[in-house]
């Protein structure tokens, strides 16, 4: 959008949240602020809750407490009509894609413009074809249903439907699990572009350590029901014992090796 | 000529001037989806070109996004196709880098498949759902053989049924069909005697209502109903179950371990069927003449004495019989269907449900067709 330059606009804050289902407490009092423009990644163990983090920011779980301002509203404090506008404005990508399995690709992508605009279905045709272009898919992918497309088509044909609006944050549930390391590098470079050619904001849950070095300018750690927000570097310099495993585990020594030494992450 | 598009605060224009022999394209506000429409509106209405020199201006140009920048692609690539070059001013490096990406992805994508006419449409809809009978028809009858071995195996040897999955379908579609499958053929019960009274008491011989009760819910009724029931609730279960293991990778998985899915799963599933429909047929025929001789005490003072007596001398043991012999046969188609359609399920979960309805639909059909045929032969037989 026009406003590139303001990089230390908050545009999602989360404040005192609090989620429960039951007894059981997934979250307590946890705070994270999420700037305008970056990339930031949430990692953490396995029941840890970021899913459920990330679907309660994008409004399908309702805190038990605290607050979640994105662009400047409360999200849990909105009517019906506010929170349709608000969702207009942000973009989520499901863990296989979520595509409705009677429509094909280019018809889900048409879906939001369809639902939120009174454009022509011509120019919407056009504009998903942008759309299915920019995320990579074959031109023939358009006319398939869902069914005949690969896991990872599907993700990118699930990107391409949360694009169509153009949203100003895009939430991506672990975007490169279940990808050959080859789809998932290119995946997180399709991400990177789309954020430098669309300024996105982009929040992603994820398990994969060569994402999170190579486009991921901050990373979110969930512990004990809070997170800990750093860089890689400054998360690979803590000393808690959770987080010191994953950044010196093994497998973080392999992803991470270009950092030490000497490579510099975009 | 200036175009305003968009309702307030979503708007776009297009400005045009002509500048000699340049004609310039001023774009203004916001070019986003919101305000497509109207900058699509504005972009068509655009008077045709005389011009050999067009530049089009952005400066003015507040908010771009991917639909706005394909507008002003879509624009610059009509002209080019005119043999006209455009000249696109931005100073905003974000502006022409948006436009940059998506003239790069601007690929057509292949016309969806044209529909035929439907009159043709329509042939080939049967001709294929002909086919597709048979070809369903032959692999149903593939199974049917496949189970039959597989069941006669398993009468040879007996330890291969395995009993706790066999106790288990056992009671979920036996054991716990008994309250519906009781009460609806009370009701039925009910229903038969109050009309048959209705009609017989034209003739004064309202105690042969007792007649068309006993045969109607001993021969037909009772198993009936019990089957049609048990394929609503138990056949669609085995699809539904067996489906979701199939889309799970559950059934590959155990031929991997070395189990047969047949015995494993339709197996169980089949004698549970096959030894409870009889048991439950019954019950429900009990339950049919328990409500035909209520009916009959309160609407026809009827007492039971005189139903008991009535019914002993209006049947004979075949009229219990004739009922009871279909069940097990009954039993047997449900949980073929159902296994079967079952065991068709293939990729999405969407399937599943599918095949469910189908396997429902399929096999209450059968039941019927078979009825059918058992009341020929028993009419052949003479019983």
């Amino acid at each position: 959008m026009a406003d590139n330059g303001t990089s230390a606009e908050t545009i999602l804050r989360v404040t005192g949240l609090r989620t429960q289902f039951g007894a059981q407490v997934i979250h307590e009092d946890l705070e994270l602020t999420i700037k305008r423009g970056e990339i930031i990644g949430i990692v953490g163990g396995s029941g840890t809750g970021k899913s459920v983090l990330l679907r309660t920011m994008v409004g399908l779980i309702r805190p038990a407490a605290g607050q979640i301002t994105m662009l400047g509203k409360d999200i849990t404090a909105l009517n019906d009509e506010a929170r349709t506008a608000l969702q207009k404005r942000i973009g989520v990508l499901f863990q296989d894609g979520a595509l409705f399995s009677s429509l094909t690709v280019a018809q889900n992508i048409m879906l939001p413009l369809r639902e939120h605009t009174d454009l022509p279905p011509a120019l919407q045709l056009e504009i998903a074809e942008v759309k299915i272009g920019m995320v990579g898919l074959p031109p023939d992918a358009a006319n398939k249903y869902p069914s005949e497309l690969s896991g990872g088509m599907r993700k990118r044909a699930g990107l391409a439907r949360a694009l169509a609006l153009d949203p100003e944050i895009l939430f991506l549930d672990e975007p490169t699990a279940g990808l050959d390391p080859i789809g998932a590098a290119a995946f997180d470079q399709l991400i990177g572009e789309l954020r430098r050619a669309l300024n996105l904001t982009v929040v992603m849950v994820t398990h994969d350590l060569d994402s999170l070095s190579a486009i991921c300018d901050r990373i979110a750690v969930l512990l004990d029901k809070r997170v800990r927000v750093g860089t890689m570097a400054s998360l690979r310099q803590d000393s808690e014992p959770w987080i010191h495993e994953y950044f010196h585990g093994p497998r973080a020594r392999a992803a991470l090796d270009h950092l030490t030494t000497g490579g510099e992450q975009q | 000529m200036s175009t305003d598009a968009g309702t307030a605060g979503d708007i776009g224009t297009v400005d045009s001037q002509i500048d000699g022999d340049l004609w310039r394209i001023v774009l203004g506000g916001q070019w986003t989806v919101a305000a497509a429409t109207g900058i699509d509106r504005a972009l068509k209405a655009m008077p045709a070109i005389s011009q050999h020199r067009v530049a089009i201006d952005m400066a003015q140009v507040s908010a771009l996004d991917t639909a706005g920048a394909w507008l002003v692609w879509r624009t610059i690539a009509a002209l080019k196709d005119q043999g006209i070059e455009a000249e696109l001013i931005s100073s905003n490096p974000a502006h022409t880098g948006l436009i940059d990406t998506v003239s790069r992805n601007a690929v057509p994508c292949p016309e969806p498949p044209r529909r035929r006419n439907a009159f043709v449409a329509m042939i080939e809809r049967v001709g294929s759902a002909t086919f597709a009978v048979l070809y369903e028809a032959r692999d149903l009858l593939n199974f049917l053989g496949h189970v039959v071995i597989v069941l006669a195996r398993s009468l040879v040897q007996p330890h291969r049924i395995r009993l706790t999955p066999l106790i288990f379908h056992m009671e979920q579609s036996g054991l716990n069909a008994v309250p519906i499958v009781g009460l609806i053929s009370f009701l039925i019960g009910v229903v038969l005697a109050f009309q048959g009274a209705e009609q017989l008491a034209q003739f004064g011989v309202e105690i042969f209502t007792v007649n068309i009760v006993a045969s109607g819910v001993l021969r037909e009724m009772g198993v009936l109903l019990t089957a049609i029931m048990l394929a609503g609730r138990s056949g669609s279960a085995f699809t539904a179950q067996i489906g979701t293991m199939k889309v799970n990778e559950e059934i590959d998985a155990m031929r991997t371990i070395g189990l047969d899915p047949m015995e494993v799963l339709v197996l169980p599933r089949m004698w549970a069927l096959v030894i409870c429909l009889p048991l439950l047929a019954f019950f429900a025929n009990m339950m049919g003449l328990l409500g035909g001789a209520i009916m009959a005490t309160i609407a026809l003072d009827i007492t039971f004495f005189q139903f008991a007596r009535q019914l002993a001398s209006a049947t004979t043991l075949w009229t219990f019989w004739i009922g009871i012999i279909k069940a097990p046969v009954f039993g047997f188609i449900i949980g073929l269907v159902g296994c079967y359609e079952g065991l068709r399920v293939s990729g999405s979960a969407e399937s599943v449900g599918r095949l469910t309805t189908r396997s429902v639909v399929e096999s209450i059909f059968l039941v019927i067709i078979l009825d059918a045929l058992f009341s020929i032969l028993f009419a052949e037989l003479g019983i």
